[in-house]
C-alpha cells in the first residue's frame, strides 16, 4: 500500500465535503433569490441583527 | 437640508418624489404632494422606521389614488384564506403576497420591518426579483386582511388573484435538476482526475493494484450519475419507446447505457479502465445545456388566464341589505353584487343601481369607457370607473361571455407536444447514419477479425452519440433566450424561437397593440372654454361615435348631457347641432370652411365653432405606437399582414395609410372570431404570429403558432402567450424576428463542427482502437468548442442588432 491510496481517499473526502456543502446550499434556498440578500447586507448595523433573526 | 430644498426650483414630495403643488401639506417641515403620502410618512415616522427615507431619496409610492377601505374584506372569508396561506404550523402561518410596487432598496427595508408596524407579524422576507413578500404571522393575533391593509397603508397594495396559490411547485423541480448537475459535475471532475495515470502512462502502472483500485473508484463515482443524474434521459426515452417513438432522448440514453455497460465490464473483468469520464461528461454537459435552455424569467408568467386578472373575492348584498364577501368562484346567478370604482366585474350581470361607466379596453379592445343604463347587461371583465354600482349576476363566472373562451378546445391541448423541432428530424438522420457506420464496422470486423466486433461496435456508439448535436441546440437556444430577454422580448421556451422564424403571416390586434393603451393625448389650443361652453361641446360630441368625439368627451370634465337639436354628422368631417339655441360645430378645418389647418400635423385637429365663431381647436395626438410605420413597412415585404380588432372601423382609412391597402382588416370581432380567424389562416397553410395585448386576444394568441403579448409594463397582467414583448421595443419587431431566424443558421453551423469531431472519433472507433484518453479529449473538446461557438455567434448577432437599435434611434423618430 502506498501513500498514494491514502491521498486519493483523502482527496475524495474533501471533494465529498464540497458536494455536501453544495447540496445544502441549494436545499436552503440560496439560489432562489440571488438579488435581495445583496441589498439586505448593506442595511445598518442595528438592522443586521434583525435580519439574522428573519433569515433563520 | 430644508434650505437646500428651497433652492431647488421644483419642490418634490418627501415621500414619493412627485412635484408638490399644494405647499400646505406639511409635516415635520417636510412637504408632501398629497394627504396620502403624508399619512404614509406619519405611519412610518411613528414606528421609528424613517430609515426608509435615508436609504433612497423619495422612495415612496404615490398615494394619489386612494385604495377603498374594506377592499380586502374578502380576506376574512375562510375558503379564500385557505387558498392563500400555503403553510401553517402551530399558531404560525406563512403567506406570500405579490407587490408590484416594489422598486428599490428602501422598499426591501421597510417591507422586512413589517413586524414593527403590526404586532402579530413574526417576520417578513422579500424576494425582490419576484416582487414577492413572505410573511410569517401568528394567526391568533393578526389576520390576512390586517396584513394586506397594513401593506396598503404604507403604499404596497398586494395584488391578489385566483391563480395566486399554484406558484410553488415549479421551483421544486428546478432544485432536483441542480442536484443532478452538481452530482454529475462532481463525478465528472473526480473521475477525470483519477484517470490521469491512465491517460499519461497509457496502460503501464508502476503501482501494484493501482489500476484495479482506480477502476472501481471510478465505477463507484459513476453510479449516482448513471442512476440519478441520467435518470431523466432514461425515463423520457422509455416513455417514447412505449409509444413507439424514438424521441430525442433515446440516442443519449442508449449512449449512456452502452458506455456504462462496457466500462463496467472492462473494470470488473480487468481488461481496461472504461469510459466513465466520457459518460459522466456527456451527462454533465447535457444537463447544463438543458438547464440553460429552460431557465426562464422569475417575474414573468406565460400561462395566465382570466383567473389571474379577475378579483378573488366580491361583495355580495344580502336580502336584508347586509354585505358579505365571498370568493368569486362561488358566485351564483341571481345574486346581487356591489362593484366599487376601479374594480373588475367578475361575471355577466345586469346593472341594478348606480351609474355604470365601464372600461372594456382590456377585454374587448374598445378604446373608451362605455356608459351603461340600469337594466343593461354588463359583461364580465369590464372595469367600473366612477361610483359604486350594484349588479345582479346572470351567468356564473366560468360561463360568462369572456371566460367562456377558455372552454374552447385550444386551451386544453398542449401546443409544445404537437410540434416537433427541426432538431429532432436532424438527429433522426444522424442516428440512422450512425447505425449504418456501426453496422458497417461490425460487418467489416466480423470478416477480418471477429474478436474486434464487440469492441468496434460499442466504441462507435460511445464516441458518436448525438450529444454534440443536442448540445448545440440547447446552448444556442439558451443564449438566444437570454439575449432576447435583454432586448425585452421574453420568450417562453426554445421552441418559440423556432416557430417565430418559420412564420409567414403576422396578425395584429388594434387597441393596445398598435395603439397605445393610454388614452389619446389632447391639448386645447385657444382661449379656455367656460364651463357652459365645455358642457355644450361635450353634449354635442357625446352624440357621435367617432373616436375623436369620444376622446373629446373623455377629455372634458363630466357634466350633464344636454339635448341636441338638428344634430348632423358628416362622416369623417364633423358634427353640428343646436343646444339651448346655440349653434355648435365640431370638426375638421374643411368642415368649418377655414381652409388649411393651422395647427400641428402630428395629430388630428378638431375645431370648435360656437355661434358661428371659431373658438379654438382640439389637437388629438396620434395614439399609434412609435415606429409603427417603420414596422409596417419592413414587415410588409416578407409577411402577409392582417389587423383584427374588437373596435369599430372608424380608423380603417387611417390604418390603410400606415399598413397599405393589401393588409387585411377585420373590425368588430369578438374574442371567438379572432380565434376562428387565426384557425382559418392556419387551415390555408399559413404559419401565424398573433400580436395582441388583452384578454380578448387570449384565444387567438393561444391558437396561433406564436402568440406575442405586448405590454407597456412587464409586471402588468398579460394574457397567456408564447412571448412577451415590451411596448417600447415594438418598433424593432422586424429586427427581433430576424434575430430569431439566426437560430437555425447557428445550429446548422455548429452541427458541422460537431460532425467534424464525430468523424475524428469514428476514425478511431471503427478500427476498434478507441483509447479512453482519445474519448476523454474529444468529448469535452467538442462540447466546449460548441458552447463557445454558439454563445459567441448569438452574442455577435445580438451586438449587431443592438448597435443598429442605438444608431437608428434618432432617425426612427421621424416616423
Amino acid at each position: 500500500m502506498s501513500v498514494v491510496f491514502i491521498l486519493i481517499v483523502a482527496s475524495l473526502i474533501v471533494a465529498v465535503g464540497f458536494l455536501i456543502a453544495f447540496i445544502w446550499s441549494v436545499k436552503s434556498g440560496q439560489y432562489e433569490d440571488d438579488y435581495t440578500p445583496s441589498v439586505r447586507m448593506l442595511f445598518d448595523e442595528e438592522n443586521k441583527q434583525n435580519q439574522h433573526k428573519t433569515n433563520k | 437640508m430644508i434650505s437646500e430644498k428651497k433652492i431647488e426650483a421644483q419642490l418634490l414630495c418627501y415621500h414619493c418624489g412627485d412635484e408638490v403643488i399644494n405647499k400646505t401639506i406639511k409635516h415635520d417641515e417636510k412637504h408632501f404632494c398629497c394627504e396620502g403620502c403624508k399619512m404614509v410618512y406619519e405611519i412610518i415616522n411613528q414606528n421609528n422606521l424613517c430609515n426608509y427615507y435615508d436609504l433612497e431619496k423619495n422612495p415612496g409610492i404615490s398615494q394619489k389614488h386612494k385604495v377603498r377601505e374594506g377592499k380586502f374584506a374578502f380576506l376574512d372569508d375562510k375558503s379564500i384564506q385557505k387558498s392563500l396561506i400555503h403553510f401553517t404550523q402551530g399558531n404560525q402561518s406563512h403567506v406570500q403576497f405579490y407587490l408590484p410596487q416594489m422598486h428599490c432598496s428602501s422598499c426591501i427595508w421597510i417591507l422586512e420591518h413589517l413586524n414593527k408596524l403590526q404586532p402579530g407579524i413574526i417576520k417578513s422576507q422579500v424576494d425582490f426579483l419576484k416582487k414577492e413578500i413572505l410573511v410569517v404571522f401568528e394567526h391568533d393575533h393578526t389576520g390576512l386582511r390586517k396584513i394586506a391593509e397594513t401593506l396598503t397603508s404604507i403604499g404596497y397594495e398586494p395584488h391578489i388573484n385566483l391563480s395566486h396559490d399554484n406558484s410553488k411547485k415549479i421551483s421544486k423541480y428546478d432544485k432536483s435538476r441542480i442536484f443532478k448537475i452538481g452530482i454529475s459535475g462532481f463525478a465528472f471532475g473526480n473521475i477525470m482526475m483519477m484517470s490521469f495515470p491512465e491517460y499519461f502512462s497509457l496502460g503501464t502502472f508502476e503501482e501494484e493494484g493501482m489500476r484495479e483500485f482506480l477502476g472501481y473508484f471510478n465505477l463507484i463515482l459513476a453510479l449516482p450519475v448513471f442512476f440519478y443524474s441520467a435518470s431523466e434521459f432514461f425515463i423520457s426515452a422509455w416513455k417514447g419507446f412505449k409509444q413507439k417513438i424514438v424521441n430525442i432522448d433515446a440516442p443519449i440514453a442508449l449512449a449512456v447505457l452502452i458506455t456504462f455497460g462496457r466500462s463496467f465490464y472492462e473494470v470488473v473483468s480487468g481488461t481496461g479502465a472504461g469510459y466513465f469520464d466520457s459518460m459522466t461528461g456527456i451527462v454533465f454537459f447535457m444537463l447544463i445545456g438543458r438547464y440553460f435552455q429552460s431557465k426562464t424569467y422569475d417575474t414573468l408568467s406565460f400561462e395566465r388566464d382570466y383567473t389571474s386578472y379577475f378579483p378573488i373575492g366580491v361583495t355580495v348584498l344580502n336580502e336584508n341589505g347586509g354585505e358579505t364577501q365571498i370568493p368569486v368562484s362561488k358566485l351564483k346567478t341571481g345574486q346581487r353584487i356591489k362593484i366599487h370604482s376601479h374594480e373588475i366585474i367578475p361575471a355577466d350581470s345586469i346593472l341594478f343601481l348606480g351609474k355604470a361607466n365601464i372600461d372594456y379596453s382590456f377585454v374587448t379592445g374598445e378604446s373608451l369607457p362605455v356608459e351603461k343604463n340600469i337594466g343593461e347587461i354588463i359583461y364580465a371583465g369590464g372595469k367600473q370607473i366612477g361610483g359604486a354600482i350594484e349588479l345582479e349576476v346572470v351567468k356564473e363566472v366560468s360561463q360568462s361571455y369572456l371566460t367562456k373562451l377558455w372552454n374552447n378546445d385550444v386551451f386544453k391541448e398542449n401546443q409544445e407536444e404537437k410540434k416537433e423541432s427541426f432538431i429532432h428530424s436532424v438527429s433522426r438522420y444522424f442516428t440512422v447514419a450512425l447505425f449504418s457506420v456501426a453496422a458497417a464496422a461490425v460487418v467489416y470486423w466480423s470478416v477480418y477479425d471477429s474478436s474486434k466486433v464487440w469492441n468496434a461496435l460499442t466504441a462507435v456508439l460511445i464516441v458518436a452519440c448525438p450529444c454534440a448535436l443536442l448540445l448545440s441546440a440547447t446552448f444556442t437556444n439558451g443564449s438566444l433566450i437570454r439575449l432576447l430577454g435583454k432586448l425585452n422580448l421574453y420568450v417562453k421556451n426554445a421552441n418559440v424561437i423556432e416557430r417565430i422564424s418559420e412564420a409567414d403571416t403576422i396578425v395584429f390586434d388594434k387597441t393596445g397593440t398598435i395603439t397605445r393603451q393610454q388614452e389619446a393625448q389632447i391639448i386645447y389650443n385657444g382661449p379656455d372654454l367656460t364651463e357652459t361652453e365645455q358642457q355644450l361641446v361635450r353634449s354635442l360630441a357625446n352624440q357621435s361615435n367617432h373616436p375623436l368625439s369620444k376622446s373629446i368627451v373623455s377629455f372634458l370634465p363630466f357634466s350633464k348631457t344636454l339635448s341636441v337639436k338638428n344634430f348632423m354628422e358628416e362622416k369623417g368631417k364633423g358634427v353640428s347641432g343646436i343646444i339651448n339655441g346655440v349653434e355648435i360645430k365640431l370638426g375638421s378645418a374643411g368642415f368649418m370652411n377655414i381652409g388649411k389647418s393651422i395647427h400641428s400635423d402630428d395629430g388630428s385637429n378638431v375645431y370648435v365653432m360656437i355661434d358661428g365663431e371659431i373658438n379654438g381647436c382640439f389637437v388629438i395626438k396620434n395614439v399609434y405606437r412609435e415606429g409603427l410605420i417603420g414596422v409596417a413597412n419592413s414587415l410588409k415585404q416578407n409577411y402577409k399582414l392582417a389587423i383584427i380588432s374588437g373596435d369599430n372601423d372608424n380608423e380603417r382609412t387611417k390604418l390603410e395609410g400606415v399598413f397599405g391597402k393589401e393588409t387585411y382588416m377585420l373590425f368588430n370581432q369578438k374574442p371567438e372570431d379572432k380565434l376562428e380567424f387565426i384557425k382559418s389562416l392556419q387551415q390555408q397553410g399559413h404559419k401565424t404570429i398573433m400580436i395582441g395585448d388583452g384578454l380578448n386576444d387570449a384565444g387567438a394568441l393561444k391558437q396561433s403558432d406564436v402568440g406575442i403579448a405586448i405590454t407597456d409594463n412587464i409586471n402588468n397582467f398579460s394574457p397567456a402567450c408564447d412571448a412577451i414583448l415590451s411596448g417600447e421595443k415594438f418598433r424593432w419587431l422586424n429586427g427581433l424576428i430576424n434575430y430569431c431566424k439566426k437560430e437555425k443558421q447557428i445550429i446548422y453551423c455548429s452541427f458541422i463542427i460537431s460532425i467534424l469531431y464525430n468523424i475524428i472519433g469514428l476514425f478511431f472507433a471503427v478500427q476498434g482502437t478507441l483509447e479512453p484518453v482519445i474519448a476523454a479529449i474529444l468529448m469535452p473538446a467538442s462540447s466546449i468548442s460548441i458552447v463557445l461557438f454558439t454563445t459567441g455567434m448569438s452574442s455577435f448577432y445580438y451586438m449587431k442588432l443592438k448597435s443598429k437599435m442605438n444608431g437608428n434611434k434618432n432617425s426612427i423618430e421621424q416616423y
